[in-house]
């Protein structure tokens, strides 16, 4: 992957694009921390209580290599195309904080787990290709507590390590991106595609998944870089976006008053919407990279790789491809279903069980999609769950109730949950569709509303809904409501 | 009280245990009478952990009793342990200020593969600081005294546990070897020290030096023990990446088939100026007599030899600026409260390292630093390849190499000021632990007085053959094992 994939796109009526490359850290979801037994399951347990002497960094410990990482990092590299030597390392990259027990940290530096893949998708209607550099696995520092915004103003600060040694992977991207809305979505597809693995839990609140960016800006046509600047502290796509859109354009404006660029390392204020100097070049860290001595190389042979590969799912892109053509929907509805795996599997069970594919997507992505937001909870963990929403759409697809009906028992039953097919029996709200029966319900309304006919007669084809609307409310909801239109128009026109 | 068992083997004792002659209990009070009589001379001990030591001689007597001969073989036996390996709530200074307060939550996988077999620990014993010297005068606890001659260096780093030994507090203890740590000392003291193979021994619970060179091993009365405590703590450890996964042999199932018809080779390059003719002497001696046994022995050459000192005074600081990090005041150890971060990074560390640390932390940062890594600590690396392969090749024609261990016997504290002239001590030590090799030193006479060690290399894996031959060397040297005059002053 080079720049060159990218055509150049430049910042309106200026004369310059901007380059953007992104770094994603993602935590992997493993039980045990990447070099100790401790549980990673850090983020609520008192501080420094998910510790122990491995992960404490004291004298005498020693790292052991969790086997779940190195294969949940494999996973992830194959999902992106990249390639998996057949010899990968560990290294130390050294550096004094607080937050690093051990005063280093083990990660990988020349020779990664993985190289050379790819992120594919669509901005605007138009694909963007954006190289994948590199996904390398290392450790979790711990966090800080400070008593002001930044440690050399704080009065003290607070070390917790239970977030120390929890396995991270690092997702280097290429600087093949040129606005901000492609880095952000950039990050919304690297997650979902991580997501959709089992490997990352998305959370950008928690840090779980983190984002740097590297940007710069040159002229239309140059095949050089310009100065480039690190962005560092973007916590939401949000941030991602606002922060890049202000970096570029607190560049070009240098830029344009002629101003030249420094080397730096910048982070996003987000309660003051903009970036802010942190490190300039000359500070910059000498890590000392060297070799792990206490980690032996890892050799990762293609048996062994086929055999990871062989658990990847079908990932998002070819799922929502599959989708249009299977199943006749639009590329839109598409990705909407496509976009958590937990979705797209819940309506393939629904449309594999007798329901109409078209049904199932509209109700998926209308009132079931409203309840999941509502109840923070997933069709598929919900009381109904997947089989009480197929069941009922069933109900509805055969006639046996309406669509009122069916709303208003997907409502009650999304988080509660229930058998709709008994509740239906024991409440008697099966749809009324007794022509007879529903003949005279039709006539009390159309006797009760004279000025509702008249305006219908009169040429006003809204009135005939109001009507409609009557006769449902006189039936209890259950009216079919088909048949109910037939039977009105068919007196109102005699 | 009686001080029969002073300066006696382990082998010997565990026999008195089984045969009722003693108890351990007993035993621990001779060792403790001797160290008490002895240390303030010597300053082998750092910390006495009598208390411990107490509830584990009663409880090993009660199993001698209960398992009798089926017990293993060093339970109920007294041992020291370097102040680099981790015994849980007991202090581990690694003999620097910096983690004087430092009490391990963890004891390490070698010392309690002693602790399973019903060891008896006295204590830690003085070293040079994080085990970076050849002296022990690198000690933020004072320098430690040759019980051959205490105003004499015992040699270092291990040089409390090498004392410890030769002055007949205990027949046997742990020390580590990074460069020779193991059996220089051992020479210096006339004692068996024993290096094993890298990656035979779990290094989990050793303070770290450096860890692709640091190995634990034994000092002892004689090879059998040593192999003894060998036995005991080899094997792979699920907590240790680098200890191998392969069988340990059983080092008894050869150690008496004697060297008749083994071919020895004699590395050119080890008879260096600077080995005092006293050294050679009794070497050349030692050759002889395992040629008399029936060994050929045969001149070979490892030509990249003189470059082990400068490979190794890379690639040990290198590993040991980043290893030794961690000592940075915040989680455990000393803490300088200064006003910012960085002051007190700098003053916890520059109080709580010792000179040669800090010379070490320097020259590893200094060869690790962008822009100087090829040139030195990739290029040390591809020595230590080329060092590695010579070995290879050598035990290709022969089955293990004999040479002196140091170049000289112990010298007088305060002699060598120059860090140059100390880092000469390890010339002959140093290859072995940039090829991962097994190596032993067994004493081999005196010269004006003073131990000469027998050092012999072996290939990798090869840790049986090592004692083998040194063993073959020790039973038909004729002389009684050495006594230093602090074991003769006890047990006349």
């Amino acid at each position: 992957m080079s720049a060159a994939a990218a055509p150049p796109r430049e910042i309106e009526g200026t004369g310059y694009e901007a380059v953007i490359g992104l770094e994603v850290h993602a935590q992997l979801l493993t039980r045990s921390k990447m070099f100790c037994s401790c549980s990673t399951a850090y983020f609520d347990s008192p501080p420094n209580s998910n510790t122990c002497p491995v992960c404490l960094g004291l004298p005498g410990t020693l790292p052991v290599m969790n086997r779940e990482a190195v294969e949940k990092t494999v996973l992830t590299a194959l999902a992106l195309g990249c390639e998996i030597p057949p010899f990968t390392k560990f290294d130390r990259k050294n550096y004094f904080y607080p937050d690093l027990p051990k005063g280093y940290q083990i990660s990988q530096y020349d020779l990664p787990l993985s190289r050379n893949g790819r992120l594919v998708f669509e901005v605007d209607g138009r694909e963007v290709r954006c190289g994948i550099t590199r996904v390398h696995l290392e450790e979790d520092t711990g966090t800080l507590k400070h008593a002001g915004d930044l440690i050399h103003e704080a009065t003290s600060s607070l070390v917790d390590l239970n977030r120390a040694g929890v396995p991270l992977m690092e997702i280097v991207g290429e600087p093949d991106l040129r606005t901000a809305e492609e880095a952000r979505e950039y990050v919304t597809r690297l997650r979902q595609v991580l997501m959709y693995i089992g490997v990352n839990d998305g959370s950008m609140e928690r840090g779980s998944l983190r984002c740097d960016a590297n940007v710069s800006l040159r002229r239309v046509g140059s095949t050089e870089y310009g100065t480039k600047v690190e962005i560092k502290n973007m916590n939401s796509f949000r941030a991602v976006h606002r922060a890049l859109e202000y970096e570029i354009a607190r560049q070009l404006q240098v830029l344009q008053d002629g101003g030249t660029l420094v080397q730096e390392t910048r982070g996003w204020i987000e309660t003051e919407n903009r970036t802010v100097s942190q490190r300039s070049k000359e500070q910059a860290h000498d890590y000392r990279y060297f070799p792990e001595p206490d980690l032996p190389p890892l050799e990762l042979d293609g048996q062994y790789v086929e055999r990871i590969r062989a658990r990847l799912p079908e990932l998002p892109d070819a799922r929502q491809r599959r989708f249009q053509s299977q199943y006749g929907l639009s590329a839109y509805d598409a990705a909407l279903l496509t976009a958590s795996r937990e979705e797209a599997d819940a309506f393939e069970a629904i449309a594999g069980s007798g329901v109409s594919a078209k049904l199932a997507a509209n109700w998926m992505i209308g009132d079931v999609a409203r309840l999941a937001n509502a109840h923070h909870l997933p069709v598929a963990r919900s009381g109904l769950g997947v089989t009480g929403l197929s069941a009922l759409l069933r109900l509805l697809e055969s006639g046996a109730v309406n669509g009122t009906t069916a709303k208003e028992l997907l409502d009650e039953l999304y988080a509660a949950g229930g058998d709709p097919e008994a509740l239906v029996r024991d409440r008697g709200l099966g749809q009324v569709s007794d022509e007879a029966a529903l003949a005279a319900i039709v006539d009390e309304v159309i006797a009760a509303n004279p000025q509702v006919v008249a305006d219908f007669q009169g040429g006003k084809e809204q009135a005939l809904g109001r009507l409609v609307g009557n006769v449902m409310k006189a039936s209890g909801g259950r009216a079919d409501a088909r048949l109910v239109n037939k039977l009105l128009r068919e007196r109102l026109a005699g | 009280m009686a001080q029969g068992f002073v300066g006696r083997s382990a082998a010997e004792m565990a026999a008195a245990l089984r045969s009722g002659e003693v108890t351990a209990v007993e035993l621990l009070r001779q060792a403790i009478v001797q160290r008490d009589r002895v240390d303030g001379r010597v300053n082998a001990f750092l910390e006495r952990t009598d208390e411990l030591a107490e509830t584990q001689a009663r409880a090993a007597d009660e199993r001698i009793a209960r398992e009798g001969v089926n017990a293993p073989q060093l339970c109920g036996i007294p041992v020291a342990l370097k102040d680099v390996l981790c015994l849980q709530d007991v202090p581990s200074t690694a003999s620097s200020r910096i983690i004087r307060t430092f009490r391990p939550p963890y004891t390490g996988t070698a010392v309690q593969r002693l602790l399973d077999q019903g060891a008896v620990v006295v204590g830690k014993t003085n070293c040079d600081e994080f085990a970076m010297g050849s002296s022990n005068e690198n000690s933020a606890y004072g320098a430690v005294g040759n019980p051959w001659d205490v105003e004499r260096v015992p040699g270092g780093s291990s040089g409390g546990s090498a004392a410890a030994v030769a002055a007949g507090v205990v027949p046997y203890s742990l020390g580590s070897d990074t460069g020779g740590s193991i059996r220089q000392p051992a020479a210096l003291t006339g004692t068996v020290g024993f290096k094993p193979t890298y990656g035979r021994v779990s290094r989990y619970g050793l303070i770290a030096f450096a860890s692709s060179l640091d190995q634990i091993g034994p000092f002892a009365q004689t090879v059998e023990d040593a192999a003894h405590v060998y036995s005991a703590i080899a094997g792979h450890d699920p907590l240790d990446s680098t200890s191998s996964a392969s069988a340990v042999e059983d080092p008894f199932e050869t150690l008496r088939s004697g060297v008749e018809g083994m071919r020895l080779g004699v590395p050119r390059e080890y008879f260096v100026e600077g080995l005092e003719a006293g050294v050679r002497q009794r070497v050349d001696e030692a050759i002889e007599l395992l040629r008399s046994l029936g060994a050929s022995v045969e001149e070979v050459s490892l030509p990249s030899t003189d470059a082990g000192l400068a490979t190794y005074y890379i690639i040990a600081p290198a590993e040991c600026s980043s290893n030794l990090a961690r000592f940075d005041g915040v989680r455990f150890g000393m803490h300088a409260d200064e006003p910012s971060l960085l002051r007190s990074y700098l003053s916890t560390r520059g109080q709580g390292f010792g000179a040669e640390v800090k010379r070490r932390i320097m020259l590893g940062t200094y060869a690790l630093s962008s822009g100087y890594y090829d040139a030195y600590y990739r290029k040390a690396q591809k020595v230590r390849t080329v060092i590695a392969a010579e070995f290879d090749a050598v035990f290709e024609k022969v089955d293990a190499l004999v040479c002196p261990t140091s170049p000289t016997v112990a010298f007088t504290q305060g002699a060598r000021e120059d860090p140059i002239a100390m880092y000469l001590c390890d010339v002959l030590t140093i290859p072995v632990n940039l090829a991962g090799l097994p190596g032993i030193s067994v004493p081999c006479g005196l010269s004006d007085g003073l131990p000469v060690g027998l050092q012999v290399i072996g290939p990798r894996f090869q840790d049986a053959r090592v004692l083998r031959v040194a063993h073959a060397y020790e039973q038909a040297s004729g002389a009684a094992r050495l006594r230093s005059p602090m074991v003769a002053e006890a047990a006349p």
